[in-house]
């Protein structure tokens, strides 16, 4: 064995802390030395994804509870976003038979100590890493902001080996944990300007396209929002499958490497190109969601501002995570968006929900959302900037 | 008889009838959880029951619910009775340990043909062909 352990962990494999962290230690180990770990590191987040009880079915909750009798987190540690609204379902269509199941997967999280918010955008949440922490973290598009935007370090986890790492507090040394794994590998020149969040989507999956897996190094973006950047993470993410990127003089560890060697220059008619890609015909809109990643404060104010005195023709959901809708609770903004006839809904979002065969075409300012509408739902989408994707709701 | 060194992914020990495959396996869509039947079309191991066998495949692939399948699979008794890789990746791994699924990776696969009988002892690492079809 190369993977060494410290006496505690070996005690956890063992068996001493009770079958939930010896399951969780072998699953560590295993992928130790699969990946060619010499230790673990000691973790201080972690993030869960595989919540929709759409996606883990009977077999998964099972797992979960089986973990559930003994297992207890080490760290703070949240979950992604769930199948529906975990108050409110109700408002939105989601039958009684997968509500109940997915209280009960909620309620096998919560026995084992995870704070039961879903939401894809923990960084908004009050679980944030500072620069160089090491975590764990599953759901894409938050592992690229974390490696990314904060700088902190962890692997692309899948839902068992993040869970594994909250009952253990720990994770193989491996990936995106060592310095040499976070070196640029290819330089993207842009030469463009870029709007909105959906302009940075459209990049994204332009990089994703030309840059087949290698961690890029972009140069040529003048500047960039959290919510830009948050949009960005998510796109480059899913369409490219890399966990990090850097931006020169925007992300914290842009001076860390040297430079590759190689350039790719991408322009203003890459991102268009990306952007009339995630743009199919449709005949009818029926749904229009905002809030992939999940909506930030900021994001929900200049919908209210938008949505004020107006109202909606399709229907129209904004989710987010729950602290945030209860800020938006105490400013007024959801009562704006509810009076618009819009819904704004927490814990869950229009990827996970399970929402097959209910809409035809959806119009969306985020990359991800048309990626996921396309291939699980079989649904038409729109990309467009927020403020039209407002006006296709009200028209 | 020969024996092989591999590497332990998942401990326990098996005995049974190989099934081998040329091409990778995904078990989330690849195959039917409540049968055990390989249902990817145009697999090489397509229409052909996994339950029981110890199943010899090059790699995993696909969505990490994978590992879930083969939970799912163990449960209700139509999982494979042990798996030996070439090389084992997250979803084979873990659905391997959270399932209890003996499992050993980083022996010469190639040396394993459907129909032999072969002892896994994935505690030890080992693999042995008793018996060549």
């Amino acid at each position: 064995m190369t993977l060494e352990l410290t006496k505690e962990e070996q005690a956890m494999l063992d068996g001493e802390y009770g079958r939930a962290t010896q399951k969780a230690m072998e699953i560590l180990t295993a992928l130790g030395e699969i990946y060619g770990a010499k230790k673990m590191l000691p973790v201080t987040s972690v993030q869960i994804s595989g919540v929709s009880y759409a996606n883990l079915g009977e077999p998964g909750l099972k797992f979960l509870n089986s973990l559930a009798t003994d297992g207890k987190v080490r760290v703070l540690t949240t979950l992604n976003p769930a199948g529906m609204d975990l108050e409110e379902w109700e408002k939105l269509g989601i039958s009684e038979d997968f509500a109940k199941n997915q209280l009960r997967v909620i309620a096998a999280f919560q026995k084992m100590g995870v704070v039961t918010t879903a939401t894809c955008t923990p960084y908004l949440v009050g679980n944030i890493p500072h620069y160089g922490e090491h975590i764990a973290w599953a759901e894409s598009s938050a592992v690229a902001f974390a490696n990314s935007v904060i700088g902190a370090r962890t692997n692309r986890e899948g839902g068992p080996s993040a869970l594994a790492a909250a009952l253990t507090g720990r994770t193989p040394a491996y990936g995106y944990h060592l310095d040499q794994n976070r070196k640029p590998q290819v330089i993207i020149q842009f030469e463009g300007k870029l709007e909105n969040v959906r302009d940075f989507g459209a990049l994204g999956k332009a990089i994703a396209e030309v840059a087949k897996g290698k961690i890029v190094y972009i140069k040529g973006v003048q500047n960039a929002t959290i919510e830009e950047l948050k949009g960005f993470s998510a796109s480059i993410a899913t369409y490219g499958g890399v966990g990090i990127y850097h931006i020169e003089r925007i992300t914290p560890e842009w001076k860390e490497y040297a430079l590759p060697d190689e350039t790719i220059t991408l322009t203003q008619k890459d991102v268009s190109r990306h952007i009339n890609e995630m743009s199919d015909e449709i005949d009818d809109v029926d749904f229009v969601t905002i809030g992939c990643p999940h909506a930030s404060l900021r994001e929900i104010e200049i919908i209210a501002e938008l949505l004020k005195e107006k109202k909606v023709t399709k229907e129209m959901w904004i989710t987010t995570s729950r602290p945030v809708k209860e800020i938006a609770d105490q400013m007024g903004y959801t009562k704006i968006i509810e009076n618009a006839g819009a819904k704004i809904a927490a814990d869950t979002c229009a990827v996970v929900a399970p929402i097959k065969g209910r809409f035809k075409g959806m119009v969306t300012n985020s990359a991800k959302a048309c990626y996921y509408a396309r291939g699980r739902n079989n649904f038409k989408v729109q990309i467009k900037p927020l403020k039209e994707v407002i006006r296709e709701a009200i028209q | 008889m020969l024996e092989m060194k591999g590497r332990k992914i998942a401990k326990g020990k098996a005995r049974g009838t190989a099934l081998v495959s040329p091409a990778p396996i995904s078990f989330y869509g690849g195959v039917d959880p409540e049968t055990g039947v390989v249902k990817e079309q145009g697999h090489p191991l397509e229409g052909q029951k996994i339950t029981g066998k110890i199943l010899v495949f090059p790699t995993g692939k696909g969505s990490t619910v994978g590992s879930y399948m083969l939970y799912w699979m163990s449960d209700v008794g139509t999982a494979p009775a042990a798996i030996i890789n070439q090389e084992s990746e997250t979803i084979v791994a873990v659905g391997a340990i959270i399932s209890e699924i003996p499992c050993i990776d980083s022996v010469d696969i190639a040396q394993i043909k459907t129909g032999d009988l072969i002892e896994v002892d994935a505690d030890q690492g080992i693999v042995k062909i008793l018996s060549d079809k």
